[in-house]
């Protein structure tokens, strides 16, 4: 079984946790984070915005230097909490995009929720997510990256004669 | 030559000199296509020698100004003042993408405030982005912070931004009353960036975080706060003591260089590039090409525009005009072209402030300042990265025209009071 094990910043450990638990142990597991270039983006926009600048070199990293190191450590990371071989695979760019195209080969794709978990519904997961979870081309384990809910939060049936819940809007 | 003429040729030499600043082909400086174009046009008559020359002092301690403020922060860099910002957000924070947010918020609007929108971009955006990376957040909300920041902060003080260099003068204020009348509408501006910002980005900003190891506790150079603490003081008393606050800049640069050059700290080379000759010599270059265009007509086409007086409606409509003019061109040839004309559109320094809220505030519209820009950028392929644009101006659409109103409602209310 070839899995692909989406990794981000803040859920990682939870994932790793559960790729680990639930993963057959002659699995081939990948490692995959993916770094979004959009914070660089939008910092490369600001620059030239500054017109007539000639910025000249500074002593500090370039900010994409500082994202792949940042990758590279929490994918080692990630590999020891796993606790057995895997491939690691750093990306860049459209993360939802590249996640799904590195899903292609795999038959199935463990990733975490990375919506609001306070309000269970539509929006927990979040449009990264969502996007991944539509277009996967193989099977999805979608984990929790906390406690799963109780029973209890699904809401009462609303009383006979109240009135009806407006559909909300998305 | 004819005035229509001289106008039309102004503005073809305007728009290339912009479109080479944008492209930044390799063989072709801005500075260097400013000047020819300057000097284009005094070859030409359309702008005599005498009225090149009247614009160019005019300019000068402007530039000056600029000068010194950029080696001031360039020095504020070497001595290590925004990797101490780095920790201080990574300290403070305590793990929380919510509370970095607020730290960001705080220190970018004030190094954009003292320093100038440039040294937040230039030299702030790089610290934050490694503190998000290391602290393993999404960087994208502070990043946006740093870029929206660098521009609706840069009203508070004349120094925050070149374009209110250039109005200072022209607005006959000094520092103190300039800093007193730009303080509530800059936090109205930025009071829109948080409310906005914190629910634009709420989905990365609710993340919950654990408590990681304590990130170490920030050294801050205390000789650059020094410098910069007594540079700002010179300022505030400027008009008190009689002394132009361009001194004031010029000792705090000193002050922040010359020990550098004695510890070898820094090389000659390297100061005199932290001053950006080249685009000093590209502002003076685009003052003379933006003079001859307002001397031949552009200026009574701005003055028939730009609605005069100080009431609440003249100053909405000003500051909207501006930024749509900032968004259309950039706002450096903006300011040219309007503080002049808002300036006599007094009585007061209403009409030239509520220009600075709009050409500071408006380029948040479109990312990279301009339009123009943006569309060139597209044009010319040279963004790397394939980038939803649809975020960008949506951030733009949901805080420029909030902080517009706002800041330039609570200008009016200042002005009053």
């Amino acid at each position: 079984m070839r899995a692909l094990v989406w990794i981000i910043e803040d859920t990682w450990e939870a994932t790793v946790a559960e790729a680990a638990a639930f993963l057959p142990s002659d699995a081939d597991v990948t490692l995959l984070h993916v770094a979004s270039t959009e914070a660089e983006t939008v910092a490369g926009a600001a620059r030239r915005g500054l017109l007539g600048r000639h910025q000249p070199p500074r002593a500090a990293p370039a900010l994409r230097e500082i994202s792949e190191q940042a990758a590279h450590e929490l994918l080692a990371e990630a590999q020891t909490r796993l606790g057995r071989p895997a491939r690691l695979e750093a990306r860049r760019g459209r993360v939802e995009h590249v996640v799904v195209a590195a899903a292609a080969p795999m038959d199935i794709l463990v990733l975490a929720r990375d919506g609001d978990r306070e309000r269970l519904g539509p929006r927990s997961l979040g449009p990264t997510a969502r996007f991944v979870v539509d277009h996967a081309p193989c099977c999805v384990l979608l984990i929790w990256p906390d406690v799963a809910p109780a029973l209890t939060t699904i809401p009462p049936p609303p009383a006979p004669g109240a009135p009806q819940p407006r559909p909300s809007a998305l | 030559m004819t005035n229509g003429l001289a106008l039309a040729l102004a503005l073809v030499v305007l728009a290339a000199t912009l479109g080479v600043a944008v492209a930044r082909p390799p063989y072709l400086s801005e500075a260097l296509a400013a000047v020819a174009g300057a000097v284009l046009l005094v070859t030409v008559g359309a702008i005599g020698l005498s009225e090149a020359a009247d614009a160019l002092r005019a300019l000068g301690p402007t530039v000056g100004f600029l000068a010194a403020m950029l080696l001031i922060a360039d020095g504020c860099r070497r001595e290590g003042l925004f990797d101490a910002m780095g920790a201080v957000m990574a300290r403070g924070s305590q793990g929380s993408p919510q509370r970095l947010l607020a730290f960001v918020f705080v220190i970018a609007a004030a190094i954009t405030a003292v320093l100038s929108l440039d040294a937040t971009i230039v030299l702030l955006t790089p610290v934050v982005f490694a503190t998000a990376a290391q602290m393993r957040t999404s960087a994208k909300p502070h990043v946006y912070a740093c870029a929206h920041l660098a521009n609706s902060a840069s009203l508070l003080l004349p120094v925050s931004n070149l374009t209110n260099l250039l109005a200072f003068h022209a607005s006959k204020l000094s520092f103190l009353r300039f800093a007193a009348l730009m303080v509530l509408p800059t936090l109205a501006a930025v009071g829109v960036e948080w409310v906005v910002f914190r629910r634009f980005f709420a989905v990365d900003l609710r993340r919950p975080r654990r408590a990681g190891t304590r990130p170490a506790r920030p050294k801050l150079p205390r000789f650059a706060v020094a410098v910069l603490a007594l540079t700002l003081a010179g300022f505030a008393l400027s008009s008190v003591l009689g002394i132009q606050p361009v001194w004031f800049a010029t000792a705090g640069a000193a002050a922040m260089t010359i020990p550098s050059l004695y510890r070898r700290a820094a090389t000659p080379g390297q100061l005199a590039r932290a001053a950006e000759p080249g685009f000093l010599i590209f502002v003076l270059g685009l003052g003379v090409i933006v003079q001859a265009a307002s001397g031949n007509g552009l200026d009574t086409a701005v003055r028939a525009a730009l609605p005069t007086g100080g009431s609440l409606p003249a100053l909405l409509a000003i500051a909207a005009l501006s930024a749509i003019f900032a968004n259309l061109v950039n706002n450096l040839p903006a300011t040219l072209m309007l503080v002049p004309v808002a300036a006599a559109a007094g009585p007061g320094p209403g009409p030239v402030l509520a220009t600075l809220i709009g050409v500071n505030v408006g380029p948040n519209l479109t990312y990279v300042g301009s339009l123009a820009t943006l569309l060139w950028r597209r044009v010319l392929h040279a963004e790397e990265t394939d980038v939803e644009l649809g975020e960008f101006l949506r951030l733009g659409a949901l805080t420029v025209p909030a902080g517009l109103v706002a800041a330039t409602v609570i200008l009016w209310l200042a002005l009053k009071a």
